[in-house]
């Protein structure tokens, strides 16, 4: 059964392989090819998943080696894959959300010349992700790390015409980087640490190595994290990384990649609830982090780049809780999962609705939509109550499990974190409500008006196929597009209620990273009250808000606040002021440095020597006679030399 | 006595170049083919000495001696080691790919046919450069090595400053007066560093009284013989500068973005992937094995000049408007990290060392192969005039952006596995220098990316609206080299157990044991 | 006779030669004083032998009598060409290691 594991990488990797290096007569059943592969990793997934509930709790464990990788003195890293609880889970959820957008993409990408290069990309993201999870030491999670990274890139810029989409892809991949380094370091401080980094060795030996180096490692890893998952200080990637086609942003920039980070911390938990400090460093990213995405999210009017800042938000919800130690982790990842669905979900309603709307992403232009399209209407709507946490759904049931156990931290800090937290749930409510009622609801505010201005490239070129400019006629999307998102609905609504009741999703993941019950200062009923009762309040703000008044179609000025969360609180400000001119100034004296100074003190050398042999030419002047001369002026000394040796 | 393999296989493109150049002005095609063959007939028997090598076995194998100079004490000796061997068989392979890559970079100007540059010379400059390589690869005379390393100088020399750049035909005279600089600038630097270096020869000879390798390697490993300590930083010293001039390390790196820049796309991975690796090879296999004290004496300041070319040459790549130009700088990044595990002094810091310059090897004649066949396009070096290439040509983008990749170490393709190496072997005894070269890999994909973002995408320009793509020939270069990049990075092994014996006998040569792991060392 | 006599004239054949070559314009004439000077030589290697006693120097003549055949062959050879092409044979005018 182990020897299955291999196939789930290698099944996508295929796909990639043979689309991307196919050429054009794959054209026309690419996207199949890769539908197909897709499919059929999930699956070997759904298999290997059967075979290990059919295992006791303790034995679900399965391991494949392949073949030693780089082998050099003590350094050992090996392809070999482990699929235990937290792995499967993963896999389940990236082949069957990574399936259901592959179908997707057929009916989204239907007019693109490059399709079949799209389902490439998208195959090789899945083949990364998967080796991500899969992999048995940090090295060869690190490839599949920056895979993703990587399909990411080629996703972001797919629409590389547009330099907005180049210079999105660049900037994901360089935040990313900065990451990388951070996992990077991780893996050489485990390596000197331990002499291994492979999962089972360092996890087992924690115990013997010193708090300091433990936690250098957990914060190294807690960097490498911030940048594949998008929290402060290394989130500014996200917003802009919405340049992609939307499938992508559901499935690499809301399900799947961006959580990597949130893998990553919770796979390493042993080693994190041994560093107390880095734990806590965990907790305030994600602190942080949740009610920064939550504002930036209510300021946007992009509604892609709205559901962005949710995304980095919830993100947040999980990396505080995986930040938690043994009595978050299994929430964690629960969360995860749900908000797959649920936010796969909404991306892809997002889609639907541009793809009704031709690729107008502005959502002060929508409004009413819900007579148009109402299996979108439906989907999307059942994700939003999912993600406010409306009682019953499965957001509910993953949230408000975070929000105890940020409580039940305990102390000072334990409060800090849950107000936060509940902060982040009314926030989440308010954000959420204003994308709902501003698309669906109210008037239609895109009649008489083109949607796109001719002059200004479109979000989607998809749109220039369609050739429309002109007032967009809402219309529902095709089957293959509406079908996954049914799906992700019905995820959405009873996916926490399966998993949350009678504590089914702890018992199969409580083998892997350990639980424990936290004493919380309140009360499991009273958190939830207040819970609700927050969500009304900010659900009730943005209805009085953008319910009843109607919505400009110019946005406001707005406060300060609003005009700085508009752009993403200043991050990029920052960083371009700090970053980029700082690194152009020094880039660009630098290299006149090197072609005046260091250029200039070798070949200063090479002058002076140049000089001299200039004086030296003089001497040769061509003629025989002067030479002659020379000679036996030469000569005689000689003589005279010999003769008064001789003499003395 | 066996035949004698070593000898043949440096023989062999020597015996071409003169068949090349002796071949009549009008059958250029023919000497083409022949130089074609002759590079492929080297690689089959690359491919036997790499298959009669044996891992496990004597440190130099496979050699050959013969009395040359007696006066001197010169010997015509020849031998190989893992290291040797792996580099040795990237030679092999890199000639073919950029024979056929330059296969019309020296045809003559058919509007200027009165300066027409013969393609005959051209070929058989590049076969010669690759037999003395090879040589220099296998000779462990120290004379013997000396020569040719001065000798690889001259038809280098000519292949630079006799065959510019098609892009610049426009501007004929600028051109040759910037090419022949840096054809001299080349040479000058080159010359001053083997001068001294041939001062340190001598002076090995009368401390030592002869010049083979292994003779004096022995004798300083059991202490019969022993130099003053100065004599012995000294004598390193001479060497190590020559070596680093060639390599190159900051602040002696500047000849190379000119010689880059100037010299059509073949010639310019010919310096960057195959001469200057002769001059990281001899630290490794001269500065190490003959000096272990002295190279432990200059080792922190030889790190810091490593660090310092990482970071600065990756820097000077960001700011470069010229492709070729900030390839050679992120070549002189790379250096600074083959260097820094060269002299981290720990296993994986030198095999990772001797991996990078395969992969390096590999990647930079992928990467800069294909921005020759780009700028061969639009008749360009500047980054500015492109923009857009990916829309109209679209297999070259893709194998553009697969060099790039390589060459900022994305996991998965060769380089990574070695800079990877080179950073733990550097972090395990020296943290911060670690931590401080692993910025590097920030850097280089920020001058991977900008160069892809600002050539490839975007609106596509006028100018290369028109570009077509790979054709057959360009695509046969590219191929293979992508190929075993993806290769080497997911099965690294056959390198590795080729490599790693090596090493571990330059490790005992410089006295140094690997750290241990924290945990143990505690324990 | 004392040979040491001798070897005062070579050497002020010598010196007479060699000013010649110094101060003399003319090819010819300079190519005269050459042989001027290697005659000296010649006579002080006769007389050498003659002084010690043994053959020595007189072989050495003979091998300069050879050297200087070959180098009027190739002498002469030069100074034609060179008239030929400047019209003179004055050494000043050939200054430059190009035609």
């Amino acid at each position: 059964m182990q020897n299955l594991i291999a196939l789930l990488v290698a099944a996508p990797l295929l796909g990639a392989a043979v689309l991307l290096c196919g050429g054009r007569r794959l054209d026309r059943s690419g996207h199949l090819i890769g539908t197909l592969l897709a499919a059929v990793s999930f699956v070997i997934g759904v298999v290997l998943f059967s075979d290990l509930l059919g295992r006791g709790a303790d034995d679900r464990t399965l391991n494949q080696h392949l073949f030693s990788w780089v082998p050099v003195g003590g350094f050992r890293a090996d392809i070999a894959f482990q699929l235990d609880q937290l792995s499967m889970t993963f896999v389940l959820l990236i082949s069957g959300v990574g399936t259901l957008i592959h179908i997707y993409s057929i009916g989204y990408m239907e007019h693109d010349e490059r399709r079949r290069r799209f389902f490439g990309y998208l195959n090789l993201f899945l083949a990364a992700m998967l080796l991500l999870v899969l992999a048995d030491n940090y090295l060869l999670l690190y490839v599949g790390w920056e895979g993703v990274g990587l399909a990411s890139y080629l996703l972001i810029g797919f629409w590389q015409h547009k330099p907005s989409a180049a210079t999105a892809a660049k900037k994901a991949f360089l935040v990313n980087r900065v990451g990388d380094l951070g996992l990077s370091i991780a893996i050489m401080l485990m390596f000197t640490t331990f002499g291994t980094f492979a999962f089972g060795p360092v996890l087992h030996s924690v115990g013997d190595a010193g708090e300091g180096r433990l936690t250098a490692i957990g914060l190294m890893l807690l960097l490498a994290a911030c940048g594949k998952s998008a929290q402060v200080p290394l989130q500014s990637w996200l917003g802009d990384a919405m340049e992609g086609p939307t499938p992508v942003s559901a499935l690499i920039h809301a399900a799947t990649m961006v959580t990597a980070g949130v893998y990553l911390i919770t796979r390493s938990g042993a080693l994190f609830n041994a560093a107390p400090t880095a734990q806590l460093a965990v907790t305030v990213v994600g602190a942080v982090t949740l009610l920064f995405g939550a504002i930036v999210g209510c300021a946007k009017d992009d509604i892609k780049k709205a559901l962005a800042g949710s995304t980095m938000s919830q993100i947040g919800y999980m990396v505080l809780a995986a930040g938690l130690g043994p009595i978050g982790y299994v929430f964690a990842i629960m969360h995860l999962v749900t908000h797959g669905f649920f936010k796969a979900g909404l991306f892809l309603g997002a889609g639907s609705v541009m793809h009704g709307m031709n690729d107008e992403v502005d959502m002060r232009r929508y409004g009413g939509l819900r007579k148009h399209m109402p299996v979108t209407f439906v989907t999307f709507g059942l994700g939003y109550l999912a993600i406010i946490g409306f009682p019953g759904l499965s957001g509910f049931f993953s949230k408000d499990k975070i929000i105890e156990a940020a409580f039940a931290k305990g102390g000072t800090e334990g409060w800090v974190l849950g107000g936060a937290a509940l902060l982040g749930a009314a926030i989440t409510a308010y954000y959420m409500t204003r994308v709902m009622i501003m698309t669906f609801f109210g008037a239609e505010r895109w009649r008489n008006a083109a949607t796109t201005s001719p002059d200004e490239p479109s979000a989607e070129p998809a749109a220039e196929h369609r050739g429309e400019h002109a007032e967009p006629h809402p219309h529902e999307s095709p089957r293959s597009m509406t079908i996954p998102m049914i799906v992700l609905a019905f995820g959405s609504v009873f996916a926490g209620a399966f998993f949350g009741i009678g504590d089914r999703f702890l018992r199969w993941l409580e083998p892997v990273t350990g639980h424990q019950e936290g004493n919380s200062p309140v009360g499991a009923a009273t958190v939830t009250i207040a819970t609700m009762v927050l969500l009304v309040v900010g659900a009730g703000i943005a209805y009085l808000q953008y319910g009843r008044r109607p919505v400009p179609a110019v946005a406001p000025r707005g406060s300060l606040l609003t005009r700085a969360a508009r752009r993403d609180l200043l991050q990029d400000d920052f960083n371009h002021v700090v970053l980029v001119r700082g690194g152009e100034h020094l880039t660009r004296s630098l290299v006149y440095v090197d072609h005046t100074l260091v250029d200039g003190v070798v070949n200063g050398t090479a002058a002076s020597f140049g000089g001299l042999s200039g004086r030296l030419r003089r001497l040769q002047n061509g003629y025989a006679r002067s030479y002659a001369v020379s000679m036996f002026g030469g000569a005689a000394l000689i003589v005279a030399a010999t003769l008064l040796m001789r003499a003395v | 006595m066996s035949f004698p393999l070593l000898t043949a296989t440096a023989a062999l493109p020597a015996v071409g170049a003169v068949a090349t150049a002796a071949v009549p002005a009008a059958k250029r095609t023919a000497a083409k083919w022949l130089a074609l063959l002759v590079s492929l007939a080297t690689l089959v028997l690359a491919g036997l000495v790499l298959a009669r090598f044996e891992p496990g076995g004597d440190r130099y194998q496979l050699t050959e001696s013969h009395s040359w100079i007696k006066a001197f004490g010169v010997r015509y000796e020849l031998g190989v080691d893992g290291i040797a061997v792996a580099l040795l068989a990237l030679t092999a392979l890199l000639i073919p790919f950029v024979i056929l890559a330059g296969w019309h970079d020296a045809d003559p100007l058919e509007t200027n046919s009165s300066r027409w540059r013969p393609t005959q010379g051209f070929f058989a400059l590049i076969l010669a450069v690759e037999a003395m390589v090879i040589l220099s690869f296998e000779a462990t005379d120290v004379f013997l090595f000396y020569i040719l390393f001065e000798a690889m100088l001259i038809p280098m020399y000519f292949l630079i400053g006799g065959f510019g750049d098609r892009a610049h035909a426009g501007s004929d005279e600028k051109a040759a007066a910037q090419r022949s600089y840096a054809a001299v600038k080349f040479l000058l630097y080159n010359l001053v560093g083997g001068l001294i270096m041939l001062a340190a020869v001598i002076g090995l000879y009368v401390v030592a009284g002869n010049f083979s390798l292994q003779e004096i390697a022995q004798a300083r490993a059991d202490g019969s013989l022993s130099m003053a300590t100065g004599t012995e930083r000294w004598l390193f010293l001479g060497f190590f500068f020559a070596f680093a001039v060639k390599a190159p390390l900051w602040p002696l790196h500047t000849w190379l973005p000119n010689a880059m820049g100037e010299a059509t796309a073949p010639v310019a991975v010919l310096i960057t992937a195959v001469v200057d690796k002769v001059g990281t090879f001899a630290m490794l296999r001269f500065c190490l094995q003959l000096f272990p004290g002295a190279s432990r004496w200059a080792t922190p300041v030889i790190m810091v000049l490593a660090l310092i070319s990482i970071v600065y040459g990756a820097l000077l790549a960001v700011g470069q408007r010229d492709i070729k130009r900030l390839v050679a700088y992120a070549s002189i990044s790379h250096f600074g990290f083959i260097i820094l595990g060269i002299f981290a002094m720990t296993s994986q810091g030198q095999s990772g060392a001797t991996l990078y310059m395969v992969n390096h090897g590999i990647s930079t004649a992928a990467l800069m192969l294909v921005a020759g066949f780009l700028i061969s396009r639009r008749g360009s070096r500047l980054i500015a005039d492109y923009g857009g290439v990916q829309k109209v040509a679209p297999v070259l983008a893709g194998t553009f952006l697969v060099g790039g990749l390589a060459t900022l170490s994305l996991p998965g393709l060769a380089p990574f596995i070695s800079e990877f190496l080179v950073l733990v072997g550097t972090f395990t005894r020296y943290p911060v220098l670690g931590v401080i070269a692993t910025f590097g890999i920030v850097l280089a994909a920020l001058y991977t990316l900008v160069l892809y973002q600002r050539t490839m995408t975007g609106p596509v320009k006028a100018e290369v609206s028109a570009m077509p793509d790979l054709k057959v020939r360009e695509l046969v270069v590219v191929a293979p080299l992508i190929a075993l990049l993806i290769f080497l990075g997911v099965y690294p092994k056959p390198l590795t157990n080729i490599v790693n014996p090596a090493v571990q006998h330059t490790m005992s040569d410089v006295q140094k044991k690997d750290p241990k792991p924290a945990v143990e060392a505690a324990q | 006779m004392n040979p040491v006599y001798y070897l005062y004239l070579a050497a002020l054949l010598f010196t007479i030669g060699a000013t010649g070559v110094l101060i003399r314009r003319n090819a010819i004439v300079v190519f005269m004083c050459v042989e001027l000077m290697l005659n000296a030589c010649n006579l002080a290697f006769v007389a050498f032998s003659r002084l010690h006693g043994n053959l020595d120097g007189q072989i050495i003549a003979f091998f300069t009598m050879v050297v200087a055949a070959a180098e009027v062959v190739v002498g002469l050879a030069i100074i034609v060409s060179l008239f030929r092409s400047r019209h003179s044979a004055s050494v000043d005018d050939a200054s430059l290691m190009k035609l």
